[in-house]
């Protein structure tokens, strides 16, 4: 099993702790003149995200977390699983509820997102910084009034509800951040 | 890593050449503090045939081959000039002191360079108190510090609840726990006071003035004298400035027996630990049987008194060339 000697670390690194997967927050040295050497690291946990503080005696070693960053393409939802596909290898992996979290309401089909897989298992899901998404549902817009700084609720096609300019009209195409939900630009056809 | 301006190319120093100037002053203000004081600067060798034994502290190796090779070709650098320095102390030398270069292995971080500028000096006829002193007078001299607190090993812990001379491991790890530090699996009482005094104490030290702790467990006399009693406490020091341990000193061992029953100690120790077992050092114990006039001794990492003296958090923000860029 690979495992990371304590000289190993730095942040970012992934390391198995009491069973579940951790990503390296901060390292921090820490020896008494005559004393023994530790090295203090802050993990997060990244099934529930949590951030705790933990100590090794350096030169100990821990077992690496077998976690890979993948661009995978999302597929489909089947009411309980999201699809998604390696566009290279076309092979398979479905995620649940908790690795989607709020990557859910953003996803398109054909979308191309960051899948960080545990084991083979998805553990969380990125979604594009930029999506393009259809409006479904918002009042009506007023004509003319393009400069003022006024907005209002709009549904888009995959369900998420966002703040728009009021000469947003159903059927437009947006342009949405999605670390931040904000709208972009209108996407011309 | 870095502290400095790690956009800057690999080739140039990291820290502007201002900072360079200014440690430069510092070092001659170091100097002008000796020379004022009528000790002798001395120069002593950074390559010996035989190294400290220290459990916790790995000397790094270099080979010689050529003219008067050593066993194995194999030459230790210091970690610490204390061997040479007492070697010249029972020569007669009277007070000496030196600025000089000192490697340890596997040390790198925030505070730690593999390599850096050790202050060291001895003072016969003084013990560890009056030193602390002198050490005072120094970090005054450097930093401006004057606020002086001095308390004893066993008063940082008695807050936590822990006697740190007689409770036994157990007790200890209890009290990390209680502080929120999950003890790494291995840790022998030391280790775990090690472990409570730097990540729940040693932070706090030093904040408002310096901070000297004095009168160590035996277990961690190192070079020091033990005095009898109970419990029997090493006269040790150490002094703390911004949470960072800036010297140790010691009231000298000079008693060659124990400390050849030391050094055995400590290989025993190494050698449990799977550890390199380094040549003790056979030349330091004939000086020892020859003679060690008393004496108080310390060793001041001065890359650490500089980072306080000019503000720095990160020991790369006072060296022109860290590990990284060596």
């Amino acid at each position: 099993m690979a495992s990371y000697s304590t000289n190993e670390f730095k942040s970012g690194l992934k390391i198995m702790l009491d069973g579940d997967p951790y990503t390296i927050v901060e390292n921090e040295f820490v020896k008494p003149g005559k004393g023994q050497a530790f090295n203090r690291v802050r993990v997060r946990n990244l099934k529930t995200g949590k951030v705790i503080d933990r100590t090794f005696k350096s030169g100990d070693s821990v077992e690496a977390a077998d976690v890979l960053d993948t661009e995978l393409q999302y597929l489909y939802n089947d009411g309980e699983f999201w699809h998604f596909m390696d566009p290279q290898t076309f092979e398979q992996v479905a995620a649940g509820k908790a690795a989607i979290g709020d990557a859910a309401k953003w996803l398109k089909e054909q979308d191309v997102c960051t899948v960080t897989l545990w084991n083979g298992e998805p553990l969380s899901v990125e979604p594009p910084n930029f999506v393009e998404l259809k409006v479904v549902e918002t009042d009506p817009g007023l004509r003319g009034d393009t400069s003022s700084g006024g907005n209002k609720p709009a549904t888009l096609e995959t369900g998420a509800v966002v703040r728009v300019p009021l000469f947003i009209e159903i059927g437009e195409v947006l342009k949405i951040d999605t670390r931040s939900g904000d709208y972009v630009s209108r996407v011309k056809d | 890593m870095g502290a400095a301006d790690n956009r800057e190319p690999a080739w140039k120093p990291a820290i502007p050449i201002t900072r360079l100037r200014e440690r430069a002053e510092l070092l001659e203000q170091v100097r002008a503090f000796f020379r004022q004081r009528g000790l002798l600067e001395v120069e002593t060798p950074v390559l010996s045939a035989a190294a400290v034994t220290d459990p916790n502290l790995e000397s790094l190796v270099t080979e010689y081959r050529g003219p008067g090779a050593p066993p194995r070709e194999r030459l230790y650098l210091q970690t610490s000039p204390e061997f040479p320095m007492k070697r010249l102390l029972a020569a007669g030398s009277g007070p000496i002191w030196q600025i000089c270069r000192v490697f340890r292995g596997g040390e790198r971080g925030a505070r730690h360079n593999p390599e850096f500028t050790m202050l060291e000096w001895y003072r016969p006829g003084w013990d560890h108190h009056r030193l602390m002193d002198e050490v005072a007078e120094l970090v005054w001299a450097i930093c401006g510090e004057s606020t002086v607190r001095r308390r004893t090993y066993a008063e940082l812990f008695r807050p936590l609840g822990l006697d740190a001379h007689g409770d036994p491991q157990p007790v200890c790890e209890e009290a990390a726990r209680s502080l929120g530090l999950e003890p790494p699996p291995g840790l022998d009482r030391d280790g775990l006071l090690d472990l409570i005094l730097s990540h729940a104490v040693v932070p706090g030290l030093g904040s408002d003035g310096i901070d000297f702790v004095h009168e160590f467990p035996e277990s961690q006399a190192a070079l020091a004298r033990v005095r009898p009693g109970h419990p029997a406490v090493a006269e040790r020091f150490e002094c703390f400035l911004q949470g960072m341990e800036i010297a140790n000193g010691f009231h000298e061992l000079g008693d060659a027996e124990e400390q050849a029953r030391r050094f055995r100690r400590d290989l025993d120790v190494r050698r449990s630990r799977g550890r390199p077992e380094p040549p003790m050092d056979h030349r330091l114990l004939q000086a020892l049987h020859h003679g060690l006039p008393d004496c108080a001794g310390v060793a001041m990492g001065l890359d650490r008194l500089f980072m306080v003296a000019l503000g720095a958090t990160h020991i790369d923000q006072v060296l022109a060339f860290p590990l990284e860029r060596a």
